[in-house]
């Protein structure tokens, strides 16, 4: 069977919506994609932490304080399933951790702006997340399984990230004026990164007809962005707060909102690495893997230690084990 | 010689997309074994697209024991529940 007919018969699979598993055949630039996409979302899901992390113990109550907790143990959590369904196309998990230690490997440029106050929390909760909600219901049907099936998990854990951060800023919109001031100035500067998040205009986006075609994304990244925008407006409203944007403007005919241009050099420069946190979250990032690595070591020692060990010792170490 | 052939838990994919889910259990001599009689058993009306099989020795299950301590601790903790965030009715369902 010549290479040409595997490919077919890949094809074929993928336009009947099967799905792909594993150990199934692939071509290779399937799985490297894969690779690369799962992986990149992934390390989004742990440099998330970071900003949000940012707050935890500066939380303006008890109810916001276990509430942001929460979501972010949830998102150590994601990235832990994107790993592991990364792991399935045959990379390790050091490879993947140094891939993006070397800055080899990307995440999500809106996880390098900065959260100057806790109406940012709100702002990145419910723009960001919901950005992200977006995206992710679509890739639960994506042709990949294990990266479809750690999308439903995902998807059940988001609506209440989203929750969390609208309650915020509602809480903020109608509080005092300095507070609903602070929602807003929140609005104003994750609302243009979001729109990023969907990354470049299809015209730019070189990857996404074999994408499509693969069912790797089933709808392109504008399409995705018009469909945050249409479902954001009316929140806003509920808010009582203004999305920055003067182009902003329901389309009767179109049945959709047009909005303005993005400004692309600046979704470029923070791509590319100069955006106002990309060093800070890196080195976050390389700190702790690097402190980390004693504990790794240990525990790995202990483990041999236990196995070396026979009868007498066996069962007394299992004694510790079930104490610690 | 009397050796008891060890005990296999198997796990059936039915559909590609799906999980594997666990079935039942054998006794085989081997992997291979296990994998074949596996076959014959549990997908004899077609029940499955892919097979795993594990020695059950090798797998480290929770005590029903301590069920209560083990999973006690996600018990108070409404707040990672969608619910428990109050939001007007017209993005209620966010
Ligand atoms: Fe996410
Ligand atoms: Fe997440
Ligand atoms: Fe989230």
């Amino acid at each position: 069977m010549t290479i040409k007919s595997l490919e077919q018969q890949f094809q074929d699979r993928i336009d009947a919506g099967e799905r792909i598993e594993a150990k199934d055949w692939m071509p290779e630039k399937y799985r490297k994609t894969h690779i690369r996409q799962i992986s990149q979302h992934a390390h989004s899901e742990i440099v998330g932490m970071l900003p949000e992390g940012n707050w935890i113990t500066r939380a303006p109550s008890l109810r916001r304080k276990v509430g942001l907790l929460a979501k972010v143990q949830d998102e150590a959590g994601h990235g832990l399933y994107l790993y592991s369904a990364a792991e399935t196309l045959g990379i390790s998990r050091d490879e993947l951790f140094d891939q993006l230690h070397t800055g080899k490997a990307k995440y999500s440029s809106i996880f390098n702006y900065p959260t100057l106050t806790w109406a940012d929390i709100g702002a990145i909760g419910w723009l960001v997340d919901g950005a992200a909600i977006i995206n992710q219901v679509m890739l639960t049907r994506t042709s990949y399984g294990p990266y479809a099936r750690a999308m439903v998990r995902i998807c059940k854990e988001e609506s209440f990230h989203q929750r969390q951060g609208y309650e915020i800023m509602l809480g903020l919109s109608k509080g005092t004026p300095e507070q609903k001031e602070m929602a807003q100035d929140a609005l104003n500067r994750f609302w243009w990164p979001s729109l990023m998040m969907f990354g470049p205009r299809d015209e730019e986006s070189p990857n996404t007809e074999q994408s499509v075609k693969w069912k790797i994304k089933r709808k392109t990244n504008d399409e995705l962005r018009q469909e945050f925008v249409d479902i954001t407006v009316p929140q806003a409203e509920i808010l009582g707060l203004t999305i920055p944007d003067p182009d902003l403007k329901w389309n009767e005919e179109r049945g959709h909102y047009d909005f303005g241009e993005i400004d692309w050099d600046e979704f470029w420069q923070v791509v590319k690495g100069n955006g106002p946190c990309n060093k800070e979250r890196l080195g976050a990032r390389v700190k702790a893997w690097d402190e980390g690595a004693w504990v790794r070591e240990a525990a790995i020692a202990y483990s041999d230690r236990r196995s070396r060990s026979q009868g007498d010792e066996a069962s007394r170490n299992q004694g510790v084990s079930a104490a610690v | 010689m009397n050796k008891e052939w060890p005990l296999y838990e198997v796990f059936i994919r039915s559909k590609n997309g799906l999980e594997h889910r666990h079935v039942g259990s054998l006794h085989a001599a081997d992997d291979q074994m296990a994998l074949e009689n596996a076959r014959d058993v549990y997908t004899r009306r077609q029940e499955g697209v892919s097979i795993w099989v594990v020695e059950s020795s090798q797998i480290t299950a929770s005590n029903p024991e301590n069920q209560g301590e083990l999973f006690e601790p996600a018990a108070d903790k409404v707040y990672r529940h969608p619910t428990f965030y109050n939001l007007p009715d017209e993005v209620d369902h966010m």
